[in-house]
């Protein structure tokens, strides 16, 4: 916390926009969160105070909303996100050896980011798309029915599509 | 210009007007119950659900309308965008109405002989057809179709007929009528009929619709509200989502039934995050319903205001319990609290609501429309109307599904399932997501309602069902069911945070070969406390996966504890591989791909694995030219 306050605000004049315009404050916690994290990516800590005070809420509030919910991550993640299905269908169908392949090509676990940045890996529940159990999502992009043979092809591709510049997940 | 509607008479003289857009979707018998007049043009309906949109829907729908403006057809025939018409496995699917012709597999190029050969010759496409599994004959129509053979739409009824961007669709089907019937008939009316229908709540109790709502009425604080649970958690289920993406509005026309009802003038959609599809399709209903003045204020100038706004939810499992996603909604964790007092009572913001599931509102318009006593011919003496189902697992026709309540298992899997995929045997069927269980082939005549599914140990649950083959092992699936809960626990209660955990720990012994007969009588009597103490639902049904396969597949467990053996060869640990040695013809293939160098032999002759070197990968049976690599 060694920024002052005016820099706090332009650092975050855009959530503080999107508050002062909320119709009301009660209950708006949750709301306000998932557009801090599409706004900024992930919810630091600095950020949270700031929207505890914003909100006029405890901090330790904040904190245990954030912590409570999977969807909201206080670490920053890969330009390129992988998500495997890890749903009933796609577990029955093979999922589980799926992710252990990117897991080795990647060389990090499920819920990581890889230390250039580039790729973070997660497991999602159901994503309703069972009938393309296994799936793998990358940014917009569904890939149904996959093998562990499509693992490293996946990744290069995305490889490519990043050193083409321009985001992965468009 | 507004789009205002301003009365219910100009509502149905909107409708009479829109009526030729939807007419030719439609089955003569299914234009007779509306009362809709035939059509003429053509219509080419492409399914835009989850799986058929991931395999590219969209760029066929494009294509289609590129051939027709080619053919100097893009006024005369329209290319609509619907919602899931339910054979997933066969995607993308599209449909050619008013002839009713069903075509599967399409790809983008197959759109230039679609329009050459049908839309201007009348000349069937028969070779994307679906072909009967054993004649092999050519089935054009949905009816047809074993998929489709004893099912009956509801909730589904309008995905895959309306373009769900589209209010005008909706309103040509005689879209927010139900909503006028309500007003015209009162309050007390409309949840008598309800009651009489005998609807009951389709996300997981069963809890009768028309009850919740009279209790929710019978309280006197306001406000009060409407919500909607479209959290849909239950891995394996996508049935939420094909009816928000497809046929929004007859969740926002049924919210707002209940709101006339009960006295409200808020909804609130919760919906998961993991949707933004869904999301976005609801937004886009609402948007328009409040331009066509059929949500927000003074609706269709009866004075009657009713607004529904989204909130998303943020990926934890237990919101989809009432009172944790009530509290979700109020911007707090999302944990569950005792009840009573129940939401009817007190809930969003301490005050009176009904929460009821997206499929339980769907329902809701077609029974307004349609009358009590047509929804409650459908079913069985105590569950009425339709269930939809996700099919899906080790079967052949994944997909969405809508049965009569009282259809029998077999008749799911085994004729609109098609039966288990490569020929492999069925085991088991797994419905109620962590919260069911899992029944055999001894069950498989067992009709399905709440009652019956209870009683063989499952639940209906919100509607997944996933089928399980010979090579799953019953042990393991209960594990994954225990590991999501242990995740998704939201900590509150200790028999659920703890028990659980412990529950895990003794599967996880079991599947690893280091399990004890005591683990599984320990099983039973701890799945016994943890029912009977959790604070919600979440934990008391947690330990259903192990009681069900423990009852079931007893001996499954027996083979890990005291052979160390895993019959359906799905637990890695406990496999042994080994060379079989007059197979082996020694070209070293299975020794360079070994990773732990475990593999010892020279050219030409029969290599050995070293079984304490082995990490039982399964690559050298892979790679092996001959197939002389077993495992067992
Ligand atoms: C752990 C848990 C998870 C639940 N998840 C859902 C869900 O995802 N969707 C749903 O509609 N109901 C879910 N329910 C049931 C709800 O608590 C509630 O009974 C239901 O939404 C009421 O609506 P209905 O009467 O229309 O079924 C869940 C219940 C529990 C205990
Ligand atoms: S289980 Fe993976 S999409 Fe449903």
């Amino acid at each position: 916390m060694s920024q002052s306050a005016s820099c706090l605000t332009e650092k975050y004049g855009e959530i503080d926009k999107y508050i002062d315009n909320l119709p009301s404050l009660r209950g708006a916690l949750v709301t306000v969160l998932h557009q801090a994290q599409t706004i900024y990516g992930y919810l630091p800590e600095e950020l949270q105070l700031h929207i505890a005070r914003r909100l006029n809420v405890p901090a330790a509030q904040v904190y245990g909303v954030v912590s409570f919910y999977s969807f909201f991550t206080m670490e920053p993640k890969g330009q390129c996100a992988i998500s495997l299905c890890m749903g009933t269908a796609c577990f029955v169908l093979g999922a589980g050896g799926v992710l252990q392949e990117f897991e080795k090509e990647l060389g990090i676990k499920a819920g990581e980011t890889t230390p250039d940045n580039l790729f973070s890996l997660d497991a999602l529940r159901c994503v309703g798309a069972c009938s393309l159990a296994p799936v793998v999502l990358v940014g917009d992009k569904v890939y149904g029915k996959a093998t562990t043979s499509q693992v490293r092809g996946i990744i290069e591709e995305h490889m490519q599509r990043m050193a083409k510049g321009g985001g992965s997940n468009e | 210009m507004s789009k205002r509607i301003g009365s219910p008479e100009e509502l149905r003289e909107l409708q009479v007007k829109l009526a030729p857009r939807t007419a030719l979707r439609l089955s003569p018998a299914e234009r007779e119950a509306l009362g809709i007049p035939a059509a003429e043009k053509m219509n080419i309906l492409v399914c835009g659900g989850p799986a058929c949109k991931s395999t590219d829907s969209d760029h066929i729908i494009t294509q289609l309308r590129v051939e027709l403006q080619k053919a100097g057809l893009a006024e005369e025939v329209k290319v609509v965008p619907a919602g899931c018409m339910g054979y997933c496995a066969q995607g993308p699917v599209l449909k050619v109405q008013p002839d009713n012709t069903f075509y599967v597999q399409v790809k983008a190029t197959d759109a230039a002989e679609i329009v050459q050969k049908h839309i201007l010759n009348h000349q069937y496409v028969e070779r994307l057809m679906f072909h009967h599994p054993a004649s092999g004959a050519p089935c054009r129509q949905e009816e047809d179709i074993p998929f489709f053979q004893g099912q009956v739409r509801i909730a589904l009824r309008n995905c895959g007929v309306v373009d769900p961007a589209y209010i005008e669709d909706y309103i040509s089907l005689k879209g927010y009528q139900g909503l006028v019937k309500a007003m015209e008939i009162g309050p007390d009316a409309t949840v008598a009929m309800i009651k009489q229908a005998g609807l009951r709540g389709r996300g997981g109790a069963g809890f009768p619709t028309g009850t919740k709502w009279e209790f929710t009425q019978s309280y006197t604080a306001t406000p009060k509200y409407v919500v909607c649970n479209a959290d849909e958690g239950d891995p394996g289920a996508f049935m939420d989502r094909c009816i928000m993406e497809g046929d929004p509005h007859s969740v926002l026309e049924a919210m707002a039934i209940a709101g006339h009802s009960i006295g409200a003038a808020e909804g609130v959609i919760y919906v998961r995050a993991e949707y933004p599809l869904a999301v976005q399709s609801l937004q886009t209903a609402i948007k328009q319903a409040e331009e066509f003045g059929l949500l927000g204020e003074n609706i269709l100038g009866t004075g009657f205001n009713f607004s529904i706004r989204l909130n998303l939810g943020a990926g934890a499992f237990v919101c989809g319990e009432e009172t944790a996603l009530l509290s979700s909604i109020e911007g707090n964790r999302g944990e569950p609290r005792v009840r009573p007092p129940y939401p009817a009572e007190k809930g969003l913001w301490g005050q009176p609501t009904v929460l009821n599931n997206v499929e339980t509102y769907a329902n809701v318009p077609a029974i307004m429309l349609r009358g009590a006593a047509w929804f409650s011919s459908y079913g069985t003496a105590g569950s009425k109307g339709t269930k939809v189902f996700a099919l899906a697992g080790k079967i052949n026709n994944i997909g969405l599904i809508e049965v009569p309540m009282g259809t029998t298992l077999d008749h799911i899997i085994n004729h609109i399932g098609g039966g288990i995929q490569n020929n492999r045997a069925f085991k088991a069927v797994q419905t109620g997501g962590p919260s069911g269980g899992c029944m055999p082939t001894a069950l498989l005549q067992t009709e399905v309602d709440y009652e019956s599914l209870t009683q063989a140990g499952s639940m209906m649950g919100s509607g997944g069902m996933i089928v399980l083959d010979e090579d799953d092992c019953m042990v393991n699936i209960a594990k994954y069911f225990l590991e999501f809960t242990v995740d998704e626990s939201c900590g509150r209660c200790t028999p659920c945070r703890i028990g659980t955990k412990r529950l895990y720990e003794m599967l996880e012994r079991i599947t690893t070969g280091k399990g004890t007969n005591k683990d599984i009588v320990d099983l039973q009597e701890l799945g016994d406390i943890i029912r009977d103490c959790s604070l919600c639902g979440l934990g008391q049904t947690a330990p259903n996966p192990v009681i069900s396969t423990l009852r079931y597949f007893k001996d499954e467990y027996i083979a890990h504890v005291e052979e160390h053996r895993c019959p359906a060869l799905a637990c890695t640990e406990l496999l042994t591989f080994t060379v079989v040695a007059d197979k082996c013809i020694g070209c070293t293939v299975c020794a360079r791909n070994c990773p732990a160098d475990a593999i010892s032999g020279v050219v030409r002759a029969a290599h050995t694995i070293d079984p304490d070197k082995c990490v039982k990968c399964g690559i050298c049976l892979d790679k092996c030219p001959t197939k002389a690599i077993i495992r067992y």
